[in-house]
């Protein structure tokens, strides 16, 4: 699986800062450290899960990867091209095989558009598909999602959330991408149209080999969808494993805390479990802490753990960790 | 144990400029002392209105109260008057929300905000008052509490804000602790920290809690009994272990059946429910969940099923007994 070939994104050494500015001749003070030296790779068709809690910077981590952001250091290579040294047309050459599906259904669909208008608007954009052929385009593509092809005439706010994000990933579809970013698709939608979505975002992969960045905060969910999980925490990946080693062993401490803070929708199970509660809340990452940046919360944490920042090491075949202490 | 507080056939509704909206259509249920009650649902389906409407805390107009009774130390909240009403809300009966940012005020310090029920409600003095605000503050487990008595809600982060709330919400010994879904706005490793904090001082002060959510999860290891709401009505409602066991009502079998479950190691496909919950503009007179049931069966489109006890403290509203698959006579 992890042979050259496979790999279709590879994130080397990826830092993104953002300057912080101060007074009236705006004099950089600082910068937030949103994400700082990152490296992993997403395998062909395969779903990479990246997991974290607010401010760890796994949707920074994603934007960037698309080159929304440009980075401060370090490269992501896309089939073996390094987009951080595109730009212009090449980079919108690109950027049809990789598409974004959006957190917020409400924000990331043009209120004043038709959903014709936004699922066909990619190929006015990038001039795939002839004009007169979009309007058949749009509607295969709805009903791809299972949306009703005539609600393309229709507008936004006629939808509810679910249907919202379908349209948003009808809109990701258009170009054929290899590769979709998922930021937090399903964070604002009902327990029950979550699961709708999720089954689309399954299907679609089966149907056309897609690959997935799967951000989220939901434990659960990205066990479900991912075949690999990475964990975040503050700017760096203290973890990176198969889904199953990961749930099973996990090697960070961070890691082992944050799985047993998801609740299991099982009292029997709620019961007999015996729960890490981490205390405190995460430092700023304008400031972070010296050496481990997990070290302020972490129940285990020694002299070393302030002096080094330890590295990111594949401990055993796949499973990845940066720790002192395993 | 008796019953602390009793609500019976609450009926809400909303004026709005799309027409009237039947948010909560005949909820009744009841809280032991020392117990805690998790009221499961998504979005729009009436359980943040159903407690709101029993403090008297639905801004009027656009919303109204238009039946039933809510009975509290023999009093009808519904009808006392609203000096007596102040006298139980943020004493007796004390509420924490979902967002602590909108809830605290801005431009006070988090020491007045905390004062001022005491000084209301316990009569003390500004230096009692202090103290006892200090005291509560260490109790949710702020460090250097004094001294942050000063400070002002945007100096406290998600989950210390979260914490200050409830020192507020139990600053007069409640006996009932409402809680509308405190944990949503927060990260999971917070979330975690939150409901421990919580249970360790309803064992501590023996409060009984109303805690609303839609999260599954966080109730199975939370509540003694879980009421499930549709459409503005109870359609479930079981001691927790029960629940989870042996769901009855299609729409709690196909809501636990869309949770992945960290614990479990199969390739599942997640049972999704299809459609969408519906926008009351009527008063459902059918069954409101009908149209997206799997199991609906003819009576399901002519008349709404009632909640009906089928075994000691399981109550269920479904014309279909979904274990053998045949109609409820």
């Amino acid at each position: 699986m992890s042979a050259e070939n496979n790999v279709l994104l590879r994130v080397e050494n990826l830092k993104m800062y953002f300057p912080i500015y101060r007074g009236i001749i705006r004099q950089q003070v600082g910068a937030v450290h949103a994400v700082d030296d990152i490296s992993f790779e997403v395998f062909k068709g395969e779903t990479l899960g990246l997991v974290g809690e607010s401010g760890c910077g796994k949707s920074t981590t994603g934007r960037v990867i698309l080159q929304l952001y440009r980075p401060t250091a370090g490269k992501v290579f896309f089939d073996g091209i390094d987009l951080t040294a595109l730009k212009g047309e090449p980079l919108r050459r690109m950027r049809r095989r990789m598409q974004m599906i959006f957190q917020d259904p409400y924000a990331s669909l043009n209120p004043r558009m038709t959903i014709g208008d936004i699922v066909g608007e990619p190929f006015l954009v990038h001039g795939t598909v002839p004009r007169s052929e979009v309007r058949d385009r749009v509607a295969d593509l709805l009903k791809l999602v299972n949306l009703n092809p005539d609600f393309a005439s229709r507008y936004p706010h006629e939808f509810s959330g679910g249907q919202r994000q379908r349209i948003g990933i009808a809109r990701a579809l258009a170009l054929q991408p290899a590769f979709i970013v998922c930021d937090e698709p399903i964070s604002a939608l009902d327990v029950s149209i979550q699961a709708q979505v999720v089954n689309l975002l399954e299907d679609l992969q089966k149907e056309f080999g897609l690959t997935y960045l799967f951000i989220a905060h939901d434990l659960s969910m990205v066990r479900h969808i991912s075949d690999r999980v990475a964990v975040m925490y503050l700017g760096v990946i203290v973890e990176l494993a198969d889904r199953f080693e990961l749930y099973h062993h996990p090697l960070h401490p961070y890691t082992q805390a944050l799985l047993s803070a998801v609740p299991i929708p099982d009292p029997v199970a709620e019961q007999k479990r015996q729960r890490i509660i981490l205390q405190g809340d995460v430092p700023s990452p304008v400031n972070p802490p010296s050496g481990c940046r997990f070290r302020t919360r972490c129940p285990l944490a020694q002299a070393v753990c302030a002096e080094a920042k330890p590295e990111f090491r594949e401990i055993s075949p796949g499973h990845w960790v940066a720790c002192h202490l395993v | 144990m008796p019953d602390l507080l009793t609500v019976a056939d609450l009926e809400t509704q909303f004026r709005t400029r799309e027409g009237l909206i039947h948010a909560v259509n005949g909820v009744s249920f009841s809280l032991k002392e020392g117990e805690t009650l998790g009221i499961v649902g998504e979005s729009g389906c009436g359980k943040s209105v159903t407690v709101m409407s029993m403090l008297r805390l639905i801004p009027s107009p656009p919303g109204k109260v238009v039946a039933g009774q809510a009975i509290y130390q023999g009093k009808d909240l519904l009808k006392i008057s609203d000096e007596e009403i102040r006298q139980i809300r943020g004493a007796k009966i004390s509420m924490i929300f979902q967002d602590p940012m909108t809830s605290l005020n801005p431009v006070l310090t988090i020491g007045r905000q905390l004062e001022e029920p005491l000084m209301l409600h316990m009569g003390m003095t500004q230096r009692q008052a202090r103290d006892r605000a200090a005291q509560l503050l260490s109790m949710v487990g702020i460090p250097n509490a004094r001294e942050r008595l000063s400070d002002y809600p945007h100096q406290f982060s998600g989950g210390m804000r979260q914490r200050v709330m409830i020192a507020m919400a139990l600053s007069c010994n409640p006996q009932i602790l409402i809680a509308d879904e405190p944990t949503t706005a927060l990260d999971v490793t917070i979330q975690a920290q939150i409901v421990e904090l919580v249970k360790r001082l309803r064992d501590e002060l023996g409060m009984a809690i109303i805690w609303i959510t839609h999260d599954l999860g966080i109730i199975a290891g939370l509540a003694d009994r879980v009421s499930v709401m549709y459409g503005g009505y109870i359609i479930e409602e079981a001691p927790v272990k029960e629940l989870y066991a042996n769901p009855l009502h299609p729409y709690t079998i196909g809501l636990l059946g869309s949770l992945p479950k960290i614990t479990e190691d199969g390739q599942r496909k997640l049972s999704s429910i299809e459609g969408l919950p519906p926008i009351l503009f009527q008063k459902p007179k059918a069954c409101p969940f009908a149209p997206r049931c799997s199991y609906s069966v003819e009576p399901c489109w002519q008349q709404n099923p009632t909640l009906e006890e089928v075994s000691p403290g399981h109550r269920v509203a479904c014309w279909v007994d979904v274990r053998s698959g045949r109609q409820r006579s």
